[in-house]
């Protein structure tokens, strides 16, 4: 216990970056993922096109190399960047650039599995009721997809979680970043520094399985 | 249901809206191509002599021929130490006895909310701590993917015999079978026909994890192609793309195969389960 106490704050420092990353592209990977989503149903073929592409390049890539084209790619050779001047600063918002691209692509393709949830007759009856696509979209099939797919998107989140660990390469210091440290310095206590931050893990995760899980119940369609 | 089923037949006017869409939807993926491509030209990464280097056949059998080997390698041997993982704790937790099936529960539920990184970090030095020395990388990779993806497969592997119609085991019992013979001739059999899919689909989140040994310096396709080749080249933006590409066609013929054998048990009349998909997560 010696060693998690003697570091309790630079442990503590991390969880909340990682809490800070997770709950930011968290925000933001829902916006855009709902947007692609939107565009992968559109009757456009030029924006169906699109948003598929996206969606296969990004999910087919491993995030540690979306992370390192941020870090390496977007702001060491394009410079891109968000602030030169503080480093803490524009690496965190470019991990978030890439945590959130990446996740956007599941949290489009959960909500479009939703859309495939609902039955066909329900589009039906709306069509026949005289509803245009966008009242038909409003009032009777987002509704039932986004209730269908709260678990599924609680376990994009917890993937989300897990996956801030992986920012390490992109060189923002969070909960990895200080376990990594902490194992190379120590001369003992490994397995009481992987016990302590795996437990951040589950109590970071676990809340949020218990509240997707506790609201799909409550929202679940009758059918 | 289809997104065909969402749309009339579009009029005169949606098909007016569906053209200034399309215009819009055109202008806006120039105008991105065109940012990327001025920035691009800007840092002087169109220069030929960043992208030379992959049509040299010595940077392919070099450098990321080899480093593809180790992926695939730590893959491959990840996927088999993952699935032995995944039914020895899977059927153990749906065993009768409480002392095999409440163990086998919390070591699923643990590794399934744990990061994989963090596993592998502790796999390398652990080790450490034990023996005295570091663990090869290849070796701390393949640990960290195999407890994780071993923990979802064991999921996948109870919720696919779960999905079972009782029925079957029933019929099975009346027959004076007993419970291993039920679960080796009647359950299992029909389980991994609908598991299989989701098992394919775990592959390939397997195989795009093992990138993580970059960051512990395993010789994998991303370290090859992303760390040396650009060290030797200075070409980051083209190896990425390169790299990507190849991540991306394997994982996609991958996902193919997936998609290909859930039609395929979807029609088979060989079991009466229906295919099983990811589990949910702890806590749900």
């Amino acid at each position: 216990m010696e060693a998690l106490f003697d570091n309790r704050e630079a442990i503590l420092a991390g969880f909340w970056a990682t809490i800070r990353l997770a709950a930011m592209s968290a925000l933001l990977s829902l916006v855009l993922g709902t947007l692609l989503a939107a565009l992968r149903v559109a009757p456009v073929p030029v924006l169906r096109w699109s948003g598929t592409v996206y969606v296969n390049v990004l999910r087919n890539t491993p995030l540690t190399l979306v992370l390192l084209f941020c870090s390496l790619g977007i702001s060491n050779t394009l410079q891109l960047n968000f602030d030169v001047y503080d480093p803490s600063f524009n690496g965190y918002w470019l991990a978030i650039v890439g945590l959130t691209a990446y996740t956007a692509t599941f949290v489009c393709e959960t909500l479009r599995s939703g859309i495939n949830t609902v039955p066909l007759g329900q589009a039906e009856a709306a069509r026949a009721i005289g509803l245009t696509f966008f009242q038909s979209m409003r009032l009777v099939i987002l509704p039932q997809a986004f209730r269908a797919v709260i678990t599924p998107l609680g376990s994009v989140l917890i993937a989300l979680t897990k996956n801030t660990t992986v920012v390490i390469v992109a060189g923002y210091a969070e909960a990895a970043f200080v376990m990594k440290e902490m194992l190379y310095e120590s001369t003992g206590g490994t397995l009481e520094i992987f016990l302590g931050f795996a437990l951040g893990f589950v109590v970071l995760t676990l809340p949020i399985g218990f509240l997707t899980g506790r609201l799909a119940r409550r929202l679940e369609v009758k059918r | 249901m289809s997104a065909g089923v969402l749309f009339d037949a579009p009029g005169p006017r949606a098909r007016l809206r569906h053209n200034v869409l399309t215009l819009v939807g055109v202008v806006g993926l120039l105008l991105i191509g065109w940012f990327v491509w001025r920035r691009m030209s800007q840092a002087g990464q169109w220069d030929a002599d960043l992208w030379t280097p992959f049509l040299d056949p010595q940077v392919w059998t070099g450098l990321i021929l080899p480093g593809l080997w180790g992926t695939l390698t730590a893959a491959a041997v990840a996927a088999v130490l993952a699935l032995a993982f995944g039914v020895v704790f899977g059927l153990g937790r749906l065993s009768d006895h409480a002392w095999l099936r409440l163990p086998s529960a919390w070591i699923v539920e643990f590794f399934r909310a744990v990061p994989v990184l963090i596993m592998i970090f502790f796999a390398q030095y652990g080790t450490f701590a034990l023996i005295g020395e570091v663990l090869p990388a290849f070796w701390a990779v393949v640990i960290g993917l195999t407890l994780y993806n071993g923990s979802v497969l064991a999921e996948v592997f109870r919720s696919g015999v779960l999905a079972v119609p009782r029925g079957q085991s029933e019929a099975a019992y009346a027959l004076g079978l007993r419970k291993g013979e039920v679960m080796r001739l009647v359950l299992l059999p029909q389980a991994v026909t609908a598991m299989l899919p989701a098992i394919v689909s775990q592959m390939v989140v397997l195989l795009k994890d093992t990138a993580l040994g970059y960051i512990i310096s395993y010789e994998d396709l991303l370290n090859a192609g992303f760390r040396t080749v650009p060290a030797n080249f200075g070409n980051i933006i083209p190896a990425a793309i390169v790299v990507a590409l190849i991540y991306i066609v394997i994982n996609l013929a991958l996902g193919w195969f997936a998609t290909r054998l859930e039609a395929r048990s979807r029609r088979s009349r060989k079991s009466t389960a229906a295919p099983v998909t990811a589990p949910p997560p702890p806590g749900a």
